[in-house]
């Protein structure tokens, strides 16, 4: 016996929603600052701290956010840190999202001419002041369509937080979806509000990419 | 001002820049071989060579781009180690112009002049804005202040690129084939504009291949190759009677081809 997919059912899928969006802000802003701090350390002239960070996005990205999510979820546990389980979900994401948007900036760090850095020393500007008014403007611009494209799959990403008994927009479909034997409706419905999300995302990120490739081109 | 070395003293006659038996190394490669050069304030030298002679490598140098292996520079009383507060007073001192330019290519032409004074004098904003516009006066493209780099010519850019320098009110110019870069028709507005910096009385130090510029302003023309200072001479004697073999045949190819 179940019910049917009714407002009350919709209105339990926009509450998963709202999870949905609040972690992948708190991954994408937790992740902007320390992918921010991971990039400056991969382009710093330590030599310390390049190996440190790059050790850390080699085992970020060599391993699936499934198991980082585990991982942080029940690690933390283990060290007696009994957290509530959004914020070692939002721990583990942000961990992920600056592991992944450090290197994005690294590259386009790296990318810009080197007589920019040189112009900048010549005029005396210290690493703060060129990094801040000179190379990260440029270099943000430059990495915005890739930038773009991870808070897209971070959106999806989310999903993942199912795991560990976190009702975002996925997992309450699929509850949903037990109740109402309807899951093709109900997944239907589930698929269009990611889409309906993301989409728009992505369509502003090629649009950026061709004002960028169209001001290189001038 | 913090000063390693005895204070200068303000008499035209001491030496604003000195290297002295300066060695570089890029790997196996010796880029610099026994370096000595003296600049007098107001003097304008220009710095020759073939390609890959590191007429480029000496004056990069001169503002720490590149470190030294061996000897010593010194730029207006300051020993030039490898500490942050000696490269801060000698880069402060120091203008450079690059062949490409480098102006930043996200702030317009007055943010590029303005930058460096706010964040390295600590001027205020309209203070930087009021010197701005009087170098970019000077090198003739105040109407062009509030664009951006990629809506001005090279000449124009290059031309910038000196005003952007000369807003620090720096002691010596460096000058890194400021004209090499530019199309044909534009290298005369970015010559004239040196020379004028010549006759105010700005102490300059320009690799160029430009011997008619040399010929206008250099008090010595210093040829290298293969990292060394190979001649060192006026301009009349250097292209008249040049003595060493090497600048003899660098002279008779390039002379060739104007």
């Amino acid at each position: 016996m179940g019910t049917t997919f009714g407002l009350g059912e919709l209105g339990f899928l926009i509450q998963g929603l709202k999870w949905t969006v609040l972690l992948a802000a708190i991954a994408f802003v937790g992740g902007g600052i320390g992918g921010l701090g991971v990039a400056l350390a991969r382009t710093s002239t330590s030599r310390a701290l390049r190996r440190i960070t790059g050790g850390y996005i080699a085992v970020f990205q060599g391993t699936p956010l499934l198991m980082q999510l585990f991982v942080i979820y029940y690690g933390l546990g283990l060290i007696g840190l009994t957290l509530p389980a959004w914020v070692a979900v939002a721990i583990a994401f942000t961990l992920h999202a600056s592991a992944f948007l450090g290197e994005i900036w690294r590259g386009s760090i790296e990318a810009l001419p080197k007589g920019q850095f040189e112009a900048a020393k010549a005029l005396g500007l210290h690493y703060v002041p060129r990094m801040r008014d000179v190379i990260l403007p440029q270099a943000l611009r430059i990495a915005l369509p890739a930038t773009i494209g991870f808070l897209v799959q971070l959106i999806k990403g989310t999903s993942l937080a199912a795991i560990v008994g976190f009702i975002e927009l996925a997992r309450a479909g699929q509850i949903v979806s037990n109740q109402t034997y309807e899951p093709l409706l109900v997944f239907s419905v589930v698929g269009a509000i990611y889409f309906a999300l993301c989409w728009p995302l992505s369509l502003y990120g090629m649009r950026v990419e061709s004002r960028i490739a169209r001001a290189a081109a001038r | 001002m913090p000063s390693t070395a005895a204070a200068a003293s303000p008499s035209g006659d001491d030496p604003l820049i000195v290297m002295e038996d300066v060695n570089k190394w890029y790997g196996a490669y010796h880029a610099l071989r026994d370096v000595n050069l003296s600049v007098r304030r107001g003097e304008k030298i220009v710095l020759c060579g073939p390609s890959g002679s590191g007429k480029s490598t000496l004056i990069r140098c001169v503002n720490h781009l590149e470190t030294i292996k061996t000897g010593r520079i010194i730029v207006d009383g300051v020993r030039l180690d490898d500490s942050t507060r000696s490269v801060d007073a000698v880069r402060s001192e120091v203008g450079m112009v690059f062949q490409n330019f480098n102006l930043f290519p996200h702030m317009t032409v007055l943010q590029n002049c303005t930058l460096a004074p706010m964040r390295v004098r600590g001027v205020t904003a309209a203070a930087a804005e009021a010197t701005a516009k009087r170098y970019l006066e000077r090198v003739r493209i105040a109407e062009h202040a509030h664009k951006y780099p990629a809506q001005l010519s090279g000449g124009q850019q290059q031309r910038v690129a000196i005003a952007r320098a000369l807003c620090m009110e720096p002691k010596v110019m460096l000058f890194d084939e400021p004209t090499s870069a530019l199309d044909p028709e534009m290298v005369k507005e970015v010559l004239d504009t040196m020379v004028g910096l010549a006759r105010d009385g700005m102490t300059m130090v320009c690799v160029t291949h430009e011997m008619g510029f040399a010929r206008q302003v250099a008090d010595r023309v210093i040829f290298m190759a293969e990292g060394q200072i190979l001649e060192e001479a006026e301009p009349e004697s250097f292209f008249r009677a040049p003595k060493h073999p090497r600048a003899r045949s660098f002279l008779g190819e390039i002379l060739a081809h104007h």
